[in-house]
This record gives C-alpha cells, sequence and structure tokens, in this order.
C-alpha cells in the first residue's frame, strides 16, 4: 500500500471519530443546559476548550450564548473542528484512498457528507438539535457498518482503525482534561449537585452513564468514574480499551509486514502503564499530571505511525 | 417528428416507425409511462451523486462538484453497423501507431512527401526526446477514443482522434451499471452487448507491454494530477477496477534506474506507468521545469528502458488538428489501403487559397483551434451571431496556421426523455481503443454525448452536455 493511502485512511478515520466524539459533547451539553440551567454556561465553555476551539471562537464572538456555540462547534466551517469541518475533511481524505476502500465505504461517507451539508446548511434550531445529533451518530453507525461488512482484514483495515483509536483515545482524555477538577477527591466530597451534573456530563460524553450505573448499582463516585473512564477495558471509549486496540492492530501490521517499529514499542509502553496503573496511584501522583502526559504521549505515538509507515516523505 | 431535410435521427430513420436496432425498445417504450419515467431519470441522479461520479469544471470553486447530466433513453447501435465501424476504427489506431514509429525514427513519410515537414518539425506536439526511442511492445498509443460522428444510414465520420490520454471510460461503464440497475427487465428483452470487462482488459493490455528489466509481479500503477483535477473519479476508478495503485508525482522518485513509488514497506519498483498528466507535466526536468505533478528523471529512465509509459510521450503528434486532415494519406501510407472511414473534409487555413474559402463561408462553417480541446474557442458559424463571426474573423486573419475549418455537419439525433416526451438531441460517439503487441480490442459501445440544448451541436460536458449509455446489440 501507498503510504499516502496509508496517511489518508488513518486521517479519514480520525476526522470521522473526532465528529461523532464532538457530536456526542454536544449532546451532553445540551442535556445539562435543558436540566440544570445554573451550570449550562461552564458547559459551552467546556466544550470549547476540549475541541480546542476556545481561541477560535473568542476571535469571532463575544459571550458564551448556547445557540451561538452550538453553531459553530456542529457547522461553522470556519472552526476547523467544527462537526461539519470533520466530515468535510474525512471525505476529501476518503477520495483520497477511494481505491483503498470498498464501494460500500465510499457510499457510506459520501452520504454522510451529502445528508449532513444539506441538513446543516442553515443553522439548526434548539427544537431540531436532539434530531440532528442523532443523525450524525447513525452516519457514523453506517460507515462503520460498511468498513466492518465489507473490508478485506488487511492492512488496509488496520491503518483505519489505528486512525479510530488513536483519535478516541485523545478525545476521552481531552474531556478528562478539562474536567478533572471535578473528580478530584477534595472537591468531590463536598458532593454538591453541581458536582454530580459534571460527573454526568463526562460519563454521558463517553456514552457511558447507563453501563457505569448498571455495574455501581447506582453508587457514583469520583474516583469510581475516573477509574471506569481510564482503566475499564470494557467501556469501548475507555483509555484502557483504546489503547488496547491500538496495540493489537499495530500488532497485526507487524505480524502482516514482518517488521518492527519505533511506535510498536511506544504503544506497547502505553499500555502497561494501563494495564499495571490503579487509579489510587494516578490520585496520588496527580490526575492532572496524568492526563498531561497521556494526551503527550498518543500525540507522539501518532507521529511515530506517520514516520514508521511512510505517511508522507 | 422528423422533418424530410432534418438531420438524420437514429430512432425513427427516414421511414414510419422506428428504425430496426430500437425496434425492440421502442415497443417498450410505448408501454412505460413518462411520469414513472421521469422519476427513474431522477432515482439515476441521486445513484451518481452518491457514488461521486461527478467532475470538478475548470476555473471554478472546488467545492462545486457537478455531474455530467445522464439520460434514460439509450443509444442503440446494430451488430452490423458495430462491424463495420469496429474494422474502420481497428485500420486507423494501426495507422496512427506506425505514423508514430515512422515520425520518431525514419520518416518515410516525410521524404516520400505525403506530409509537409514544417508540420512535424515545427509542431509543439512533436517531442524531439522521442525520437530514436523504442517503447515497449512497439506500442505508442495504448489507450485511443475515436470520435465518430454520423449523418445519415450510412454516413459516419472521424470528428477527431485522441490519442493522448483519451478521457470518458468511467462514464461508459457507469452508465451501463446505472442502467442495469433501473432497468433490468430491458436487458432481458435485449441482448446488449456487455462492456464490463474494459478494466480487465486494460489491465492485461498494459502487463503485455512490459519493459525489459521488468519485476516478476509486472506492477501497472496509475498517474494521477490528483484530487482536484476534472477526471480524478475517472482516474480512481480505473485504478481501484484493475485493482492497481494510484499514485501522485510525490509518491514516486527514481531509485537504481527504476520509477519507484512510496508504500508502507518502502519503495517498490513500478513497470508500467498508466499516465493521465499531459507530456508537458510528465518531467520537469525534461519539459516544463515548473511542474509539480510529475517524476523528474522519469523520461531518463523511460529512455533507457526502465519503464513502459502508456500512452508513450509525444503521442499528441498523431491526434493534432493539422494532422488529422491528412489522416487518409496517413492511413494509406501505413496499410495500403484506402481508409474505411472517413473524415471530415477539412480546410487547413495555413494554405492561402483554403483561407479564403473559408473567410467567405465563415456563416457557413465550423473553424476550430489546431491545439485546442473541450469545445472552447472554436465557432459554429450557423449558430453564431454577425458580432461573434466578426470578432472570430479577426482573430483568423491575424493566426490563420493556427486553425482549421469544417462543413457544419447535420450530426444525428437520438431522442432524449424531456417533460413532453421523447425529443431528438445531437450525439456523437467515442469508442474506447486497447492497443497491445497482442492486438487491438475495441470494447462494444463507447461514450455517447448529447448535446441537450434543442438544436445545439456542441456535445461536451463542458458546455452542457450529457451522456447516454451506448448499446451494441448481440447479432
Amino acid at each position: 500500500m501507498l503510504g499516502k493511502t496509508a496517511g489518508g485512511l488513518f486521517w479519514m478515520f480520525r476526522y470521522l471519530e473526532r465528529s461523532e466524539n464532538t457530536a456526542r459533547l454536544i449532546e451532553a451539553g445540551f442535556r445539562i443546559a435543558l436540566t440544570r440551567p445554573d451550570g449550562s454556561n461552564d458547559e459551552w465553555d467546556s466544550i470549547l476548550r476540549t475541541t480546542a476551539a476556545s481561541a477560535d471562537y473568542a476571535a469571532r464572538h463575544d459571550g458564551l450564548e448556547a445557540a451561538r456555540v452550538v453553531d459553530f462547534v456542529l457547522r461553522d466551517t470556519a472552526n476547523p473542528s467544527s462537526v461539519m469541518s470533520c466530515i468535510a475533511a474525512a471525505r476529501q481524505n476518503a477520495r483520497l484512498v477511494r481505491t483503498a476502500l470498498t464501494r460500500e465505504v465510499w457510499e457510506a461517507v459520501n452520504d454522510t457528507y451529502m445528508v449532513m451539508k444539506a441538513r446543516l446548511a442553515r443553522p439548526v434550531t434548539m427544537r431540531d438539535l436532539p434530531q440532528v445529533l442523532a443523525m450524525i451518530r447513525q452516519q457514523s453507525g453506517l460507515v462503520r457498518g460498511a468498513l466492518h461488512g465489507s473490508m478485506l482484514r488487511n492492512d488496509v483495515f488496520d491503518f483505519a482503525r489505528i486512525g479510530t483509536y488513536l483519535e478516541r483515545a485523545d478525545n476521552t482524555a481531552r474531556i478528562l482534561d478539562v474536567k478533572y477538577y471535578v473528580l478530584l477527591p477534595s472537591l468531590a466530597q463536598i458532593g454538591s449537585s453541581l458536582d454530580n451534573v459534571q460527573w454526568e456530563t463526562i460519563l454521558r460524553s463517553v456514552s457511558g452513564q447507563r453501563a457505569y450505573r448498571w455495574l455501581t448499582q447506582g453508587r457514583s463516585t469520583a474516583v469510581g468514574i475516573a477509574d471506569f473512564v481510564i482503566f475499564d477495558g470494557r467501556l469501548p471509549r475507555s483509555l484502557k480499551y483504546s489503547v488496547g486496540k491500538l496495540v493489537s492492530n499495530l500488532g497485526f501490521l507487524e505480524r502482516d509486514y514482518g517488521a518492527r517499529h519505533p511506535c510498536h514499542d511506544l504503544a506497547e509502553a502505553l499500555n502497561v502503564k494501563l494495564s499495571t496503573g490503579t487509579i489510587a496511584q494516578v490520585f496520588d501522583d496527580g490526575l492532572h499530571e496524568f492526563i498531561t502526559d497521556f494526551i503527550a504521549d498518543i500525540g507522539r505515538l501518532g507521529g511515530q505511525i506517520e514516520t514508521d509507515y511512510r505517511f508522507l516523505g | 417528428m422528423n422533418e424530410p431535410n432534418g438531420p438524420f435521427d437514429e430512432m425513427l430513420g427516414q421511414g414510419a416507425g422506428p428504425r430496426a436496432p430500437y425496434g425492440d425498445y421502442a415497443a417498450w417504450f410505448e408501454g412505460e409511462d413518462i411520469r414513472e419515467l421521469r422519476r427513474k431519470a431522477a432515482e439515476a441522479e441521486a445513484f451518481f451523486r452518491r457514488t461521486g461520479i461527478t467532475f470538478n469544471v475548470y476555473g471554478q470553486h472546488e467545492a462545486d462538484e457537478r455531474l455530467i447530466p445522464f439520460d434514460i433513453v439509450p443509444r442503440i447501435i446494430s451488430g452490423r453497423e458495430w462491424a463495420r465501424l469496429t474494422r474502420g476504427i481497428e485500420q486507423r489506431v494501426r495507422a496512427i501507431n506506425a505514423f508514430l514509429h515512422d515520425i520518431y525514427h525514419r520518416q518515410e513519410i516525410l521524404r516520400a512527401g505525403r506530409i509537409p515537414k514544417e508540420l512535424i518539425a515545427r509542431n509543439e506536439a512533436f517531442l524531439p526526446q522521442m525520437i530514436g526511442v523504442e517503447p515497449p511492445g512497439g506500442v505508442y498509443t495504448h489507450i485511443v477514443g475515436i470520435d465518430l460522428v454520423r449523418t445519415g444510414e450510412d454516413q459516419f465520420y472521424v470528428l477527431e482522434d485522441n490519442a493522448r490520454t483519451p478521457s470518458g471510460v468511467s462514464y461508459m461503464l457507469e452508465n451501463r451499471e446505472t442502467m442495469l440497475q433501473m432497468f433490468p427487465e430491458l436487458f432481458g428483452r435485449i441482448k446488449v452487448r456487455p462492456v464490463s470487462d474494459y478494466p480487465v482488459q486494460l489491465r492485461r493490455s498494459l502487463g503485455a507491454c512490459m519493459p525489459r528489466n521488468a519485476s516478476a509481479e509486472g506492477t501497472v500503477a496509475v498517474l494521477t494530477p490528483g484530487i482536484h483535477n476534472s477526471a480524478y473519479f475517472e482516474h480512481a476508478f480505473l485504478a481501484d477496477h484493475m485493482g492497481v495503485e494510484l499514485v501522485e508525482g510525490t509518491d514516486l522518485r527514481v531509485i537504481d534506474g527504476k520509477i519507484a513509488m512510496r508504500t508502507t514497506r518502502g519503495y517498490r519498483p513500478i513497470d508500467v506507468l498508466y499516465r493521465r498528466i499531459d507530456d508537458d507535466f510528465l518531467d520537469p526536468l525534461n519539459f516544463n521545469p515548473d511542474s509539480l505533478l510529475g517524476v523528474p528523471g522519469i523520461m531518463d529512465v523511460y529512455r533507457a528502458g526502465g519503464i513502459t509509459i502508456a500512452n508513450a510521450p509525444g503521442t499528441g503528434i498523431a491526434d493534432d488538428k493539422a494532422i488529422y486532415s491528412y489522416m487518409p494519406d496517413i492511413v494509406e501510407f501505413y496499410t495500403g489501403e484506402k481508409a474505411i472511414l472517413e473524415n471530415v473534409p477539412t480546410w487547413r487555413c495555413a494554405e492561402a487559397e483554403a483561407l479564403d474559402h473559408v473567410l467567405d463561408r465563415l456563416d457557413e462553417l465550423v473553424v476550430k483551434e489546431v491545439h485546442g480541446s473541450g469545445g472552447y474557442g472554436m465557432l459554429v458559424g450557423p449558430a453564431a451571431s454577425k458580432k461573434e463571426i466578426a470578432a472570430f474573423r479577426a482573430k483568423l486573419q491575424a493566426r490563420p496556421a493556427n486553425y482549421i475549418a469544417q462543413p457544419t455537419l447535420s450530426l444525428s439525433t437520438v431522442p432524449i426523455l424531456t417533460k413532453a416526451g421523447l425529443a431528438p438531441r445531437h450525439v456523437d460517439l467515442r469508442p474506447f481503443v486497447l492497443v497491445s503487441p497482442q492486438g487491438v480490442e475495441i470494447t462494444p459501445g463507447g461514450l455517447s454525448r448529447v448535446a441537450l440544448r434543442k438544436g445545439s451541436l456542441v456535445v461536451n460536458s463542458s458546455q452542457g452536455g450529457g451522456t447516454k449509455d451506448t448499446w451494441v446489440l448481440e447479432e
């Protein structure tokens, strides 16, 4: 496979994953704004920070108004990390790697682009927002289904999955990074209603609120939530699960090509951290430091994969 | 519907009732509801958009991906008509290859005085870098598109030879796919020859022209200028359907006398490159130094026999419009036979007598730029205003050698589906031809382009033309 094609697949699936995660963030924020109006401004600020769009937003708008933030994060093409920008970038990469995709996958991505472009051509009213967000999730599911149902399990598939899980690990870590302070024991012990709202946002952003309740019979604690989102290998958006998948997909490439690269060592070191670490240790050493290190590690791993598999020159 | 002296309609002919090749189709059409068919046509458009069969128009914003309009009424050619056309096309394509070999070697045809020497020497399409080069397998034009027009029951003319990088074959294939999806019952009733083997034939045909030091696998790749090119869809389509890599100049470099592509496992040699970029941009070291699309040094590798380039560089000298007027002589010179397919009578404005004739009849003639393409920079006399003719007269007088002129042919019509039902529109036909050392293969069908505006003779997609599926009947 061409290095350029591997890079195109990697980025195509990173952008798709990012658009879906951003839609989840908006969904969580919207939900909080509806049920707890007092905490909603913080929510919009968190969403902008999590998607790294604060500076771009501040350059264009004054004040955090719900409709404006949603519009900026959802459909403004001046915002490179808006859902619409990500879908357009994913489709552009799909055109670039058209020969590596099955017709089904290409059509699912192209269809997603056309459907969302038409739906997001005009601002979305608050009344329509839930339906639009559901549409984004459904379209993502369509692409994922086409990928799983029609693609050969070879290096093409591996690079697509590596892009997906690298982005997912990064996004979940960013959600924690922006919200880490609400999980710190000193604050959590207060147990005010605001803290509970914030915990709920984190769980909703990773589609884990119901699962968490099942696992804990409704007994939420800050440590428990942090443990769940970082270390629980059963949650498909946890750091542990994402990194585990990165290791296995990179492992397929290693076996397939018969060549081990520095990126394999980086991924495995990261996996060891998550397999042997405990939440108590993380809180002792500092949750914020742990997350900051993790995001930097993921960035390095992405760069190393790009070098090892010759995405560029 | 057919006026007595109007253009030849391929469905209705001159008599009563449909012509024989359209008999079964017309009978089927009788039983159909126009509104239902219009709905099908809208369905086809959605299908094309989802598949991404779009093109970018030069000079427009990249986001404006346009569809070439597709008409659901097929253009039907009988087996007998096709047999005659293919004989003519094969003869012409063999002559073009022989001409190219001669023009880059001994130039017998110039010595024999059949073509003026200046026409070659001063022609930009002639590449001195190709003199004495033996292309692998002896093939210059691996892929050719011959543009044909029809004016009557038995009158076919070659309008243009496309010997550089003819495009449109993906439309031939996707138009058929679309028709099969929409009207499966029609294909049960009418025996249409399939076109879907084209990508496999192309792969085989390219594979038969390996360079001397080819790798054991015999690697083929398609070279595209990139995602912003108007024909990118077709480049990706062909690479995908052949099962070969689609590369850009930035993926390639010269390593150990071979062209190699950057893969996830290091550089791998390419043996045959089906390039979809023009000669000018192929090699910044040997041609246009500003080109970012090509591969520096590829011409040196080519001349040393390290790679096959399809089509060979320099084939443009065979489809130049000034050379076109000599095609009947070229066919006779190399095959020893009279040309089976006729040329459109052509006045070379470089010749004083011809220029006078053309200037006298600008309102009747079609005048074309010698190096132009895509329907740009031409005058269609009968359709032009007095002002346009006057402006063109000035251009023609300033640079007569830059133009040729032809009579305005009364192109045949085939009906399209309109709101009011069937309505005749002018068409042309581009069959696709593959050349390898094993022989010449012509896919039964081709691209039928249709002028969608009533009365218009310009079928180019960049000028509002559409396409039709082209059926060659089993007989």
